[in-house]
Protein backbone atom coordinates (compact mmCIF):
# COMPACT_ATOMS: atom_id res chain seq x y z
CA UNK A 1 0.00 0.00 0.00
CA UNK A 2 1.63 3.63 -1.14
CA UNK A 3 -0.46 4.83 1.70
CA UNK A 4 0.82 2.63 4.62
CA UNK A 5 4.38 3.58 3.37
CA UNK A 6 4.31 7.45 3.69
CA UNK A 7 2.37 7.29 6.79
CA UNK A 8 3.96 6.69 10.18
CA UNK A 9 1.30 4.22 12.46
CA UNK A 10 -1.83 4.21 10.84
CA UNK A 11 -4.92 2.11 11.82
CA UNK A 12 -5.51 -0.56 9.15
CA UNK A 13 -8.91 -0.35 8.82
CA UNK A 14 -8.47 3.58 8.53
CA UNK A 15 -6.34 2.87 5.38
CA UNK A 16 -8.91 0.19 4.31
CA UNK A 17 -10.93 3.30 4.19
CA UNK A 18 -8.93 5.17 2.62
CA UNK A 19 -8.66 3.23 -0.37
CA UNK A 20 -12.32 3.63 -0.84
CA UNK A 21 -12.65 7.14 -1.20
CA UNK A 22 -12.60 9.06 -4.57
CA UNK A 23 -9.38 11.69 -4.97
CA UNK A 24 -10.43 15.40 -4.70
CA UNK A 25 -13.73 14.54 -3.18
CA UNK A 26 -15.77 16.07 -0.44
CA UNK A 27 -15.47 13.77 2.70
CA UNK A 28 -17.45 14.00 6.14
CA UNK A 29 -15.86 11.64 8.65
CA UNK A 30 -18.43 11.05 11.54
CA UNK A 31 -16.51 10.61 15.08
CA UNK A 32 -13.03 11.22 13.63
CA UNK A 33 -11.26 11.68 17.11
CA UNK A 34 -8.45 13.07 16.68
CA UNK A 35 -8.66 13.63 12.75
CA UNK A 36 -6.06 10.61 11.43
CA UNK A 37 -7.72 9.69 8.68
CA UNK A 38 -9.49 13.08 7.67
CA UNK A 39 -5.68 14.33 7.98
CA UNK A 40 -4.57 10.99 5.61
CA UNK A 41 -7.27 11.86 3.41
CA UNK A 42 -6.30 15.58 3.06
CA UNK A 43 -2.91 14.79 2.89
CA UNK A 44 -3.01 11.76 0.54
CA UNK A 45 -5.96 12.32 -1.25
CA UNK A 46 -6.60 15.75 -1.47
CA UNK A 47 -10.01 15.97 -0.26
CA UNK A 48 -12.23 18.65 1.57
CA UNK A 49 -12.20 17.14 4.79
CA UNK A 50 -14.63 18.04 7.56
CA UNK A 51 -15.51 16.31 10.51
CA UNK A 52 -17.74 15.44 13.14
CA UNK A 53 -16.39 14.58 16.69
CA UNK A 54 -17.72 14.13 20.05
CA UNK A 55 -15.18 14.89 22.71
CA UNK A 56 -13.25 18.49 23.38
CA UNK A 57 -9.91 17.09 23.02
CA UNK A 58 -10.59 15.34 19.78
CA UNK A 59 -11.65 18.63 18.36
CA UNK A 60 -8.95 20.41 19.54
CA UNK A 61 -6.45 17.84 17.93
CA UNK A 62 -8.26 18.34 14.77
CA UNK A 63 -8.47 22.46 14.44
CA UNK A 64 -4.74 22.27 15.42
CA UNK A 65 -4.41 20.39 12.55
CA UNK A 66 -5.66 22.86 10.46
CA UNK A 67 -8.78 20.02 9.89
CA UNK A 68 -12.71 21.55 9.91
CA UNK A 69 -14.04 20.14 12.88
CA UNK A 70 -17.25 20.34 15.02
CA UNK A 71 -18.24 19.28 18.42
CA UNK A 72 -21.32 17.30 18.01
CA UNK A 73 -22.42 13.66 17.63
CA UNK A 74 -24.05 11.68 15.07
CA UNK A 75 -27.61 11.41 16.61
CA UNK A 76 -27.57 15.13 17.33
CA UNK A 77 -26.39 16.67 14.23
CA UNK A 78 -26.49 14.94 10.81
CA UNK A 79 -30.05 15.86 10.71
CA UNK A 80 -28.57 19.55 10.19
CA UNK A 81 -26.39 19.24 6.93
CA UNK A 82 -28.15 19.36 3.50
CA UNK A 83 -28.63 16.62 0.98
CA UNK A 84 -25.74 15.35 -1.13
CA UNK A 85 -23.47 18.14 0.75
CA UNK A 86 -20.51 15.60 0.48
CA UNK A 87 -19.45 12.95 -2.08
CA UNK A 88 -18.57 10.49 1.07
CA UNK A 89 -20.00 10.65 4.51
CA UNK A 90 -17.44 8.32 6.77
CA UNK A 91 -18.71 6.23 10.09
CA UNK A 92 -16.06 4.50 11.29
CA UNK A 93 -16.33 1.71 14.14
CA UNK A 94 -19.30 4.41 15.49
CA UNK A 95 -22.97 2.94 14.15
CA UNK A 96 -23.16 0.80 17.23
CA UNK A 97 -22.57 3.64 19.83
CA UNK A 98 -25.42 5.46 18.37
CA UNK A 99 -28.83 5.63 19.32
CA UNK A 100 -30.55 5.02 16.11
CA UNK A 101 -28.61 3.68 13.70
CA UNK A 102 -31.01 3.14 11.22
CA UNK A 103 -31.57 6.82 11.20
CA UNK A 104 -27.76 7.98 11.52
CA UNK A 105 -27.51 5.55 8.20
CA UNK A 106 -30.52 7.33 6.86
CA UNK A 107 -29.03 10.08 7.12
CA UNK A 108 -25.47 9.49 6.02
CA UNK A 109 -26.92 8.38 2.57
CA UNK A 110 -28.74 11.56 2.45
CA UNK A 111 -26.04 13.54 3.03
CA UNK A 112 -23.88 11.74 0.77
CA UNK A 113 -23.77 10.63 -2.50
CA UNK A 114 -21.80 7.63 -0.85
CA UNK A 115 -21.68 6.23 2.71
CA UNK A 116 -18.81 4.37 4.01
CA UNK A 117 -19.41 2.06 7.52
CA UNK A 118 -16.94 -0.17 9.16
CA UNK A 119 -18.95 -1.69 12.02
CA UNK A 120 -17.32 -4.65 14.43
CA UNK A 121 -19.17 -7.85 13.63
CA UNK A 122 -20.86 -9.37 16.62
CA UNK A 123 -21.18 -12.76 15.01
CA UNK A 124 -17.66 -13.24 15.03
CA UNK A 125 -16.71 -16.83 16.37
CA UNK A 126 -15.27 -15.60 19.37
CA UNK A 127 -18.00 -13.17 20.55
CA UNK A 128 -20.24 -16.89 19.71
CA UNK A 129 -18.65 -19.25 21.70
CA UNK A 130 -18.63 -16.84 24.51
CA UNK A 131 -22.40 -16.91 24.94
CA UNK A 132 -23.20 -20.06 23.65
CA UNK A 133 -20.70 -21.55 25.78
CA UNK A 134 -20.03 -18.81 29.02
CA UNK A 135 -23.30 -17.96 28.97
CA UNK A 136 -21.76 -14.28 29.47
CA UNK A 137 -21.54 -10.89 27.53
CA UNK A 138 -18.39 -11.25 25.31
CA UNK A 139 -15.50 -8.98 26.26
CA UNK A 140 -12.76 -9.50 23.53
CA UNK A 141 -10.08 -7.50 22.44
CA UNK A 142 -11.68 -5.24 20.12
CA UNK A 143 -15.08 -5.39 22.25
CA UNK A 144 -13.09 -4.85 25.67
CA UNK A 145 -16.15 -3.41 27.37
CA UNK A 146 -18.28 -4.94 30.03
CA UNK A 147 -22.20 -4.84 28.76
CA UNK A 148 -22.51 -2.42 31.63
CA UNK A 149 -20.27 0.61 30.91
CA UNK A 150 -20.30 -0.20 27.55
CA UNK A 151 -20.41 2.66 24.84
CA UNK A 152 -22.02 0.02 21.91
CA UNK A 153 -25.53 -0.06 22.67
CA UNK A 154 -26.62 -0.98 19.35
CA UNK A 155 -24.39 -4.33 18.46
CA UNK A 156 -25.17 -5.79 14.99
CA UNK A 157 -23.62 -9.02 13.18
CA UNK A 158 -22.28 -8.77 9.20
CA UNK A 159 -25.34 -10.12 8.44
CA UNK A 160 -27.35 -7.85 10.22
CA UNK A 161 -25.71 -4.76 8.83
CA UNK A 162 -26.34 -6.38 5.31
CA UNK A 163 -29.97 -6.06 6.17
CA UNK A 164 -30.52 -3.36 7.31
CA UNK A 165 -28.53 -2.02 4.55
CA UNK A 166 -31.39 -3.73 2.23
CA UNK A 167 -34.47 -1.88 4.62
CA UNK A 168 -33.07 1.62 3.96
CA UNK A 169 -33.14 1.08 -0.02
CA UNK A 170 -28.94 1.44 -0.26
CA UNK A 171 -27.00 -0.41 -2.63
CA UNK A 172 -23.88 -2.35 -1.09
CA UNK A 173 -21.41 -1.44 -3.81
CA UNK A 174 -18.24 -2.65 -2.12
CA UNK A 175 -17.18 -4.78 1.18
CA UNK A 176 -15.21 -6.26 2.90
CA UNK A 177 -14.85 -8.24 6.21
CA UNK A 178 -11.10 -7.74 8.04
CA UNK A 179 -8.96 -10.25 10.32
CA UNK A 180 -8.34 -9.48 13.37
CA UNK A 181 -4.83 -8.05 12.17
CA UNK A 182 -7.49 -5.89 9.46
CA UNK A 183 -6.48 -8.23 6.52
CA UNK A 184 -9.13 -8.66 4.27
CA UNK A 185 -10.66 -12.11 4.01
CA UNK A 186 -11.11 -14.19 0.92
CA UNK A 187 -13.88 -11.97 -0.84
CA UNK A 188 -15.06 -14.88 -2.70
CA UNK A 189 -16.30 -16.60 0.43
CA UNK A 190 -20.03 -16.43 1.45
CA UNK A 191 -21.06 -14.18 3.64
CA UNK A 192 -21.77 -16.86 5.90
CA UNK A 193 -18.15 -16.92 6.49
CA UNK A 194 -17.25 -13.45 6.87
CA UNK A 195 -19.78 -13.52 9.34
CA UNK A 196 -18.42 -16.21 11.23
CA UNK A 197 -14.45 -15.18 10.60
CA UNK A 198 -14.42 -11.73 10.21
CA UNK A 199 -13.62 -8.88 13.17
CA UNK A 200 -15.31 -6.08 11.54
CA UNK A 201 -16.89 -5.32 8.10
CA UNK A 202 -16.34 -2.10 5.51
CA UNK A 203 -18.76 -1.35 3.52
CA UNK A 204 -19.24 1.56 0.94
CA UNK A 205 -23.32 2.09 -0.12
CA UNK A 206 -25.42 4.46 -2.08
CA UNK A 207 -28.97 5.38 -1.72
CA UNK A 208 -30.89 4.06 -5.13
CA UNK A 209 -32.66 7.18 -5.89
CA UNK B 1 -18.27 72.64 25.32
CA UNK B 2 -19.15 75.00 27.18
CA UNK B 3 -20.35 73.84 30.66
CA UNK B 4 -19.15 70.11 29.87
CA UNK B 5 -15.25 70.92 29.82
CA UNK B 6 -15.84 70.51 33.68
CA UNK B 7 -17.06 67.44 33.52
CA UNK B 8 -13.91 65.42 34.28
CA UNK B 9 -14.37 61.60 33.15
CA UNK B 10 -12.28 59.59 31.97
CA UNK B 11 -14.19 58.46 29.07
CA UNK B 12 -15.69 61.93 27.77
CA UNK B 13 -11.78 63.07 27.41
CA UNK B 14 -10.76 60.07 25.74
CA UNK B 15 -14.21 60.27 23.40
CA UNK B 16 -12.61 64.13 22.29
CA UNK B 17 -9.20 63.32 22.50
CA UNK B 18 -7.91 59.48 22.41
CA UNK B 19 -4.87 58.05 23.31
CA UNK B 20 -4.79 56.34 20.59
CA UNK B 21 -4.17 56.75 16.69
CA UNK B 22 -7.23 58.10 14.70
CA UNK B 23 -8.61 58.14 10.92
CA UNK B 24 -9.91 60.99 10.42
CA UNK B 25 -12.48 61.40 7.58
CA UNK B 26 -14.16 64.93 6.56
CA UNK B 27 -17.49 65.58 5.00
CA UNK B 28 -16.36 64.66 1.83
CA UNK B 29 -16.09 60.53 2.77
CA UNK B 30 -19.78 60.48 4.89
CA UNK B 31 -20.17 57.31 6.11
CA UNK B 32 -23.77 55.91 5.04
CA UNK B 33 -25.41 54.12 7.94
CA UNK B 34 -28.20 51.59 8.24
CA UNK B 35 -31.06 53.99 9.38
CA UNK B 36 -30.60 56.14 6.70
CA UNK B 37 -28.35 58.87 8.83
CA UNK B 38 -25.49 60.07 6.50
CA UNK B 39 -22.57 60.83 8.98
CA UNK B 40 -19.64 63.20 8.72
CA UNK B 41 -17.36 63.95 10.22
CA UNK B 42 -16.24 60.62 11.23
CA UNK B 43 -13.50 59.31 13.41
CA UNK B 44 -12.37 56.46 14.43
CA UNK B 45 -9.84 55.52 17.43
CA UNK B 46 -7.77 52.17 17.28
CA UNK B 47 -4.53 50.11 18.16
CA UNK B 48 -1.85 48.49 16.71
CA UNK B 49 0.43 46.18 17.96
CA UNK B 50 2.98 43.90 15.97
CA UNK B 51 4.26 45.08 12.55
CA UNK B 52 1.96 44.72 8.76
CA UNK B 53 4.65 41.82 6.80
CA UNK B 54 5.39 43.18 3.43
CA UNK B 55 2.81 40.67 1.66
CA UNK B 56 0.34 42.79 3.53
CA UNK B 57 -1.40 39.32 4.93
CA UNK B 58 -0.76 38.83 8.65
CA UNK B 59 -3.56 41.39 9.89
CA UNK B 60 -5.37 40.12 12.52
CA UNK B 61 -8.82 42.65 13.33
CA UNK B 62 -10.00 42.52 16.66
CA UNK B 63 -13.27 43.33 17.34
CA UNK B 64 -14.06 44.92 21.32
CA UNK B 65 -17.36 43.69 22.96
CA UNK B 66 -20.14 46.08 24.78
CA UNK B 67 -18.28 47.94 27.07
CA UNK B 68 -14.35 47.05 25.44
CA UNK B 69 -12.67 49.36 23.61
CA UNK B 70 -9.03 49.57 21.77
CA UNK B 71 -6.58 48.88 24.04
CA UNK B 72 -7.11 45.19 23.82
CA UNK B 73 -3.29 44.57 24.36
CA UNK B 74 -2.11 47.64 26.53
CA UNK B 75 -2.60 49.70 29.71
CA UNK B 76 -5.82 51.11 29.71
CA UNK B 77 -5.16 54.93 29.80
CA UNK B 78 -8.09 55.70 31.94
CA UNK B 79 -8.19 52.47 34.48
CA UNK B 80 -4.56 51.84 34.19
CA UNK B 81 -5.77 48.38 33.99
CA UNK B 82 -4.01 45.87 32.08
CA UNK B 83 -5.56 45.37 28.34
CA UNK B 84 -9.06 43.63 27.89
CA UNK B 85 -7.52 40.37 26.17
CA UNK B 86 -4.23 39.82 27.24
CA UNK B 87 -4.50 36.10 27.55
CA UNK B 88 -4.79 36.22 23.78
CA UNK B 89 -2.91 39.39 22.36
CA UNK B 90 1.00 40.02 22.89
CA UNK B 91 4.19 38.24 21.78
CA UNK B 92 3.60 34.16 22.12
CA UNK B 93 -0.24 34.16 23.29
CA UNK B 94 -2.46 33.18 20.10
CA UNK B 95 -3.02 36.35 18.52
CA UNK B 96 0.87 36.69 18.54
CA UNK B 97 2.24 40.19 17.87
CA UNK B 98 5.65 38.60 16.78
CA UNK B 99 4.14 36.97 13.65
CA UNK B 100 0.14 39.31 13.57
CA UNK B 101 -0.57 42.48 12.69
CA UNK B 102 -3.37 43.08 15.70
CA UNK B 103 -5.89 45.65 14.65
CA UNK B 104 -8.32 46.84 17.14
CA UNK B 105 -10.97 49.91 16.61
CA UNK B 106 -12.86 51.75 18.91
CA UNK B 107 -16.13 50.85 17.34
CA UNK B 108 -18.65 53.43 15.84
CA UNK B 109 -20.73 55.05 18.66
CA UNK B 110 -18.16 54.03 21.23
CA UNK B 111 -17.03 56.45 23.66
CA UNK B 112 -12.82 55.99 23.60
CA UNK B 113 -12.08 58.36 20.68
CA UNK B 114 -14.39 56.77 17.75
CA UNK B 115 -17.28 59.02 16.83
CA UNK B 116 -19.84 58.34 19.40
CA UNK B 117 -22.99 60.48 21.19
CA UNK B 118 -20.45 62.54 23.04
CA UNK B 119 -18.59 63.59 19.85
CA UNK B 120 -19.23 67.30 18.46
CA UNK B 121 -22.22 67.79 16.46
CA UNK B 122 -20.59 69.83 13.68
CA UNK B 123 -24.47 71.35 13.60
CA UNK B 124 -24.49 72.63 16.81
CA UNK B 125 -21.52 72.65 18.04
CA UNK B 126 -22.30 70.54 21.10
CA UNK B 127 -21.99 66.82 22.11
CA UNK B 128 -24.77 65.01 19.77
CA UNK B 129 -26.30 63.01 22.49
CA UNK B 130 -29.63 61.61 21.43
CA UNK B 131 -28.97 63.19 18.15
CA UNK B 132 -26.60 60.58 17.28
CA UNK B 133 -27.87 58.06 14.81
CA UNK B 134 -28.60 55.10 15.57
CA UNK B 135 -26.11 52.42 15.06
CA UNK B 136 -26.07 48.46 14.06
CA UNK B 137 -23.35 46.16 13.90
CA UNK B 138 -23.54 47.01 10.31
CA UNK B 139 -22.54 50.13 10.35
CA UNK B 140 -19.58 49.36 13.01
CA UNK B 141 -18.17 46.87 10.37
CA UNK B 142 -18.88 49.32 7.54
CA UNK B 143 -16.39 51.80 9.70
CA UNK B 144 -13.51 49.45 10.76
CA UNK B 145 -13.82 48.31 6.81
CA UNK B 146 -12.81 52.01 5.92
CA UNK B 147 -10.02 52.24 8.58
CA UNK B 148 -8.72 48.51 6.56
CA UNK B 149 -8.96 50.46 3.60
CA UNK B 150 -6.65 53.11 4.95
CA UNK B 151 -4.49 51.00 7.01
CA UNK B 152 -3.89 49.30 2.76
CA UNK B 153 -5.10 45.82 3.55
CA UNK B 154 -6.86 44.21 0.96
CA UNK B 155 -7.69 41.07 3.15
CA UNK B 156 -7.19 40.51 6.45
CA UNK B 157 -5.64 37.11 7.71
CA UNK B 158 -8.72 36.90 10.78
CA UNK B 159 -11.41 38.73 12.01
CA UNK B 160 -11.78 37.56 16.41
CA UNK B 161 -14.16 39.08 18.95
CA UNK B 162 -16.73 37.55 21.43
CA UNK B 163 -19.98 38.65 22.10
CA UNK B 164 -20.66 42.16 20.26
CA UNK B 165 -17.31 41.90 19.11
CA UNK B 166 -18.47 38.18 17.69
CA UNK B 167 -21.58 39.92 15.82
CA UNK B 168 -19.05 42.14 14.37
CA UNK B 169 -17.01 39.11 13.19
CA UNK B 170 -20.20 37.56 11.52
CA UNK B 171 -20.96 40.88 9.56
CA UNK B 172 -17.42 41.16 8.82
CA UNK B 173 -18.00 37.55 6.64
CA UNK B 174 -21.47 37.74 5.89
CA UNK B 175 -20.57 41.89 4.05
CA UNK B 176 -16.61 41.52 2.87
CA UNK B 177 -16.45 37.63 2.68
CA UNK B 178 -13.53 38.34 0.19
CA UNK B 179 -11.83 40.24 2.65
CA UNK B 180 -11.08 37.69 5.40
CA UNK B 181 -9.15 34.65 5.13
CA UNK B 182 -10.08 33.62 8.27
CA UNK B 183 -13.04 33.67 11.43
CA UNK B 184 -13.24 33.28 14.87
CA UNK B 185 -16.76 34.11 16.25
CA UNK B 186 -16.82 33.36 20.00
CA UNK B 187 -19.96 33.27 22.60
CA UNK B 188 -21.78 34.84 20.27
CA UNK B 189 -25.00 34.79 17.88
CA UNK B 190 -26.38 35.68 14.64
CA UNK B 191 -29.34 37.95 16.43
CA UNK B 192 -29.92 39.03 20.07
CA UNK B 193 -32.44 37.01 22.05
CA UNK B 194 -35.44 38.36 23.28
CA UNK B 195 -33.86 37.69 27.03
CA UNK B 196 -31.14 39.67 26.22
CA UNK B 197 -32.92 42.14 24.70
CA UNK B 198 -35.00 42.46 27.66
CA UNK B 199 -31.78 42.82 30.13
CA UNK B 200 -30.95 45.51 27.81
CA UNK B 201 -34.26 48.03 28.01
CA UNK B 202 -33.58 47.30 31.76
CA UNK B 203 -29.94 48.68 31.50
CA UNK B 204 -31.69 51.34 29.56
CA UNK B 205 -34.07 52.37 31.71
CA UNK B 206 -31.86 52.58 34.75
CA UNK B 207 -29.76 54.90 32.45
CA UNK B 208 -32.91 57.24 31.12
CA UNK B 209 -34.47 57.06 34.89
CA UNK B 210 -31.70 58.83 36.43
CA UNK B 211 -32.39 62.59 36.78
CA UNK B 212 -29.05 63.40 36.11
CA UNK B 213 -29.51 62.12 32.41
CA UNK B 214 -31.75 65.23 31.70
CA UNK B 215 -32.78 63.77 28.48
CA UNK B 216 -29.55 62.40 26.93
CA UNK B 217 -28.24 66.28 27.51
CA UNK B 218 -26.13 65.72 30.66
CA UNK B 219 -22.70 66.69 28.54
CA UNK B 220 -24.56 70.23 28.02
CA UNK B 221 -25.86 70.50 31.04
CA UNK B 222 -22.99 69.39 32.94
CA UNK B 223 -24.11 66.99 34.77
CA UNK B 224 -23.22 63.09 35.17
CA UNK B 225 -25.68 60.61 35.67
CA UNK B 226 -23.40 58.10 36.91
CA UNK B 227 -26.30 56.43 39.16
CA UNK B 228 -27.90 55.10 36.52
CA UNK B 229 -25.04 53.71 34.77
CA UNK B 230 -23.89 51.85 37.46
CA UNK B 231 -26.99 50.12 38.08
CA UNK B 232 -27.60 49.15 34.23
CA UNK B 233 -23.78 47.68 34.95
CA UNK B 234 -24.16 45.78 37.71
CA UNK B 235 -27.66 44.21 36.39
CA UNK B 236 -25.87 43.28 32.95
CA UNK B 237 -22.84 42.18 35.22
CA UNK B 238 -25.24 39.37 36.69
CA UNK B 239 -25.57 37.81 32.97
CA UNK B 240 -21.84 37.74 32.03
CA UNK B 241 -21.11 34.91 34.72
CA UNK B 242 -22.66 31.64 35.74
CA UNK B 243 -24.73 30.93 38.81
CA UNK B 244 -21.70 28.30 39.95
CA UNK B 245 -19.10 31.09 39.57
CA UNK B 246 -20.90 33.54 41.79
CA UNK B 247 -21.65 31.11 44.32
CA UNK B 248 -18.04 29.85 44.59
CA UNK B 249 -16.49 33.08 44.51
CA UNK B 250 -18.67 34.89 46.86
CA UNK B 251 -21.41 32.09 48.41
CA UNK B 252 -23.52 34.36 50.96
CA UNK B 253 -20.15 35.39 52.57
CA UNK B 254 -20.60 38.79 54.18
CA UNK B 255 -18.25 41.78 53.38
CA UNK B 256 -16.05 42.85 56.27
CA UNK B 257 -18.40 41.67 58.95
CA UNK B 258 -19.39 39.19 60.91
CA UNK B 259 -22.55 39.47 61.32
CA UNK B 260 -25.88 40.85 59.59
CA UNK B 261 -26.08 45.12 59.95
CA UNK B 262 -30.00 45.00 59.48
CA UNK B 263 -29.77 47.27 57.03
CA UNK B 264 -29.54 47.80 53.32
CA UNK B 265 -25.65 48.28 53.56
CA UNK B 266 -24.01 45.72 51.60
CA UNK B 267 -23.67 43.38 54.22
CA UNK B 268 -23.06 40.37 51.01
CA UNK B 269 -20.00 40.38 49.43
CA UNK B 270 -21.37 39.49 45.83
CA UNK B 271 -23.74 43.24 46.95
CA UNK B 272 -20.11 44.74 47.61
CA UNK B 273 -18.85 43.36 44.43
CA UNK B 274 -21.46 44.64 41.91
CA UNK B 275 -21.22 47.74 43.25
CA UNK B 276 -17.45 47.95 42.84
CA UNK B 277 -18.15 46.84 39.50
CA UNK B 278 -20.64 49.52 39.00
CA UNK B 279 -18.56 52.18 40.30
CA UNK B 280 -15.55 51.69 38.02
CA UNK B 281 -17.08 51.42 35.19
CA UNK B 282 -18.66 54.93 35.19
CA UNK B 283 -15.38 56.18 35.24
CA UNK B 284 -14.69 54.71 31.88
CA UNK B 285 -17.79 54.92 29.66
CA UNK B 286 -20.20 57.14 28.99
CA UNK B 287 -24.08 56.40 29.45
CA UNK B 288 -25.30 57.55 26.26
CA UNK B 289 -23.05 55.55 24.40
CA UNK B 290 -24.31 52.42 26.29
CA UNK B 291 -27.61 53.04 25.30
CA UNK B 292 -25.96 53.05 21.26
CA UNK B 293 -24.28 50.00 21.87
CA UNK B 294 -26.92 47.65 23.65
CA UNK B 295 -29.64 48.87 20.83
CA UNK B 296 -26.62 47.61 17.95
CA UNK B 297 -26.89 44.18 19.42
CA UNK B 298 -30.67 44.04 19.99
CA UNK B 299 -31.06 45.41 16.28
CA UNK B 300 -28.64 42.77 15.08
CA UNK B 301 -30.10 39.50 13.15
CA UNK B 302 -28.22 38.72 10.44
CA UNK B 303 -30.65 36.86 8.69
CA UNK B 304 -33.31 39.11 8.74
CA UNK B 305 -30.64 41.26 6.00
CA UNK B 306 -30.25 37.94 4.57
CA UNK B 307 -34.02 37.04 3.38
CA UNK B 308 -34.50 35.22 6.15
CA UNK B 309 -32.11 32.83 5.61
CA UNK B 310 -28.46 32.42 7.52
CA UNK B 311 -27.20 30.38 4.97
CA UNK B 312 -27.80 32.89 2.44
CA UNK B 313 -25.58 35.32 4.73
CA UNK B 314 -22.44 32.67 4.35
CA UNK B 315 -23.45 31.49 0.77
CA UNK B 316 -19.99 30.29 -0.57
CA UNK B 317 -18.09 32.20 1.77
CA UNK B 318 -14.51 30.80 1.43
CA UNK B 319 -13.27 32.17 4.74
CA UNK B 320 -12.41 29.30 7.64
CA UNK B 321 -14.26 29.54 10.72
CA UNK B 322 -13.71 28.68 13.90
CA UNK B 323 -17.03 28.97 16.19
CA UNK B 324 -16.24 28.78 20.01
CA UNK B 325 -19.02 28.55 23.15
CA UNK B 326 -19.02 27.95 26.39
CA UNK B 327 -20.82 25.32 28.75
CA UNK B 328 -22.22 27.86 31.17
CA UNK B 329 -22.82 30.86 29.35
CA UNK B 330 -26.84 31.40 29.16
CA UNK B 331 -26.60 34.83 27.95
CA UNK B 332 -25.32 33.26 24.63
CA UNK B 333 -26.02 29.54 25.15
CA UNK B 334 -24.31 26.81 22.74
CA UNK B 335 -27.30 26.76 20.53
CA UNK B 336 -27.05 30.47 19.42
CA UNK B 337 -23.55 29.01 18.24
CA UNK B 338 -25.08 25.61 16.80
CA UNK B 339 -26.91 27.58 14.64
CA UNK B 340 -24.25 29.72 13.53
CA UNK B 341 -22.42 26.25 12.60
CA UNK B 342 -25.67 25.05 10.94
CA UNK B 343 -25.80 28.01 9.02
CA UNK B 344 -22.14 27.40 7.76
CA UNK B 345 -22.25 23.84 7.15
CA UNK B 346 -25.13 24.49 4.91
CA UNK B 347 -23.83 27.70 2.88
CA UNK B 348 -20.48 24.47 2.29
CA UNK B 349 -18.48 26.92 4.59
CA UNK B 350 -15.11 25.40 6.37
CA UNK B 351 -16.14 25.83 10.00
CA UNK B 352 -14.97 23.96 13.40
CA UNK B 353 -16.86 24.13 16.59
CA UNK B 354 -16.05 24.11 20.17
CA UNK B 355 -17.82 24.09 23.00
CA UNK B 356 -15.82 24.86 25.64
CA UNK B 357 -16.35 23.13 29.32
CA UNK B 358 -16.36 25.94 31.94
CA UNK B 359 -18.34 27.24 34.82
CA UNK B 360 -17.35 30.90 34.33
CA UNK B 361 -20.02 31.88 32.34
CA UNK B 362 -20.25 34.31 29.78
CA UNK B 363 -17.08 35.98 30.57
CA UNK B 364 -15.12 33.25 29.87
CA UNK B 365 -14.32 34.36 27.09
CA UNK B 366 -11.95 37.43 28.82
CA UNK B 367 -10.39 34.87 31.26
CA UNK B 368 -7.97 32.81 31.17
CA UNK B 369 -9.56 29.25 30.23
CA UNK B 370 -6.75 27.20 29.35
CA UNK B 371 -9.18 24.77 26.74
CA UNK B 372 -9.98 27.74 25.02
CA UNK B 373 -6.59 29.42 24.35
CA UNK B 374 -5.73 26.12 22.77
CA UNK B 375 -8.39 25.82 20.93
CA UNK B 376 -8.06 29.16 19.19
CA UNK B 377 -3.82 28.88 19.03
CA UNK B 378 -4.95 25.49 17.47
CA UNK B 379 -7.09 27.03 15.02
CA UNK B 380 -4.95 30.28 14.27
CA UNK B 381 -1.70 28.69 13.88
CA UNK B 382 -2.85 26.30 11.17
CA UNK B 383 -5.06 29.05 9.30
CA UNK B 384 -1.10 31.26 9.37
CA UNK B 385 0.40 28.20 7.71
CA UNK B 386 -2.49 28.17 5.12
CA UNK B 387 -2.25 31.53 4.61
CA UNK B 388 1.73 30.99 4.30
CA UNK B 389 2.02 33.51 7.35
CA UNK B 390 5.77 32.98 8.80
Amino acid sequence: MSLARTLAPPRVDLLRVAELVAPGSRVLDVGCGDGELLRLLVEQRNVDGRGIELSQQGVNDCVAKGLSVIQGDADADLVDYPNDAFDYVILSQTLQATRQPRVVLEHMLRIGGRAIVSVPNFGHWRVRTQIALLGRMPVTESLSHSWYDTPNIHFCTIADFIALAGEVGATIDKSAALDPQGRPLNPIWPKWAWNLLGEQAIFLLHRRR
Amino acid sequence: MGEAGAFVNGAIAQSVSPDSPTLRLGPGSPLRMDSGAVLAPLTIAYQTYGALNAAKSNALLVCHALTGDQHVGNLHPVTGRPGWWETMVGPGRPFDTDRFFVICPNVLGGCMGSTGPASINPETGEPYGLDFPIVTIADMVRAQALLIDHLGIDMLFCVAGGSMGGMQVLQWAATYPDRLFAALPIATATRHSSQNIAFHEVGRQAVMADPDWRGGRYLVEGTRPTKGLAVARMAAHITYLSETALHRRFGRNLQDRSARTFSFDADFQVESYLRHQGTIFVERFDPNSYLYMTRAMDYFDLAADYGGSLANAFKDSRTRFCVVSFTSDWLFPTRDSRAIVRALNAGGASVSFVEIETDRGHDAFLLDVPDFVDTTRGFIDAAARARGIA
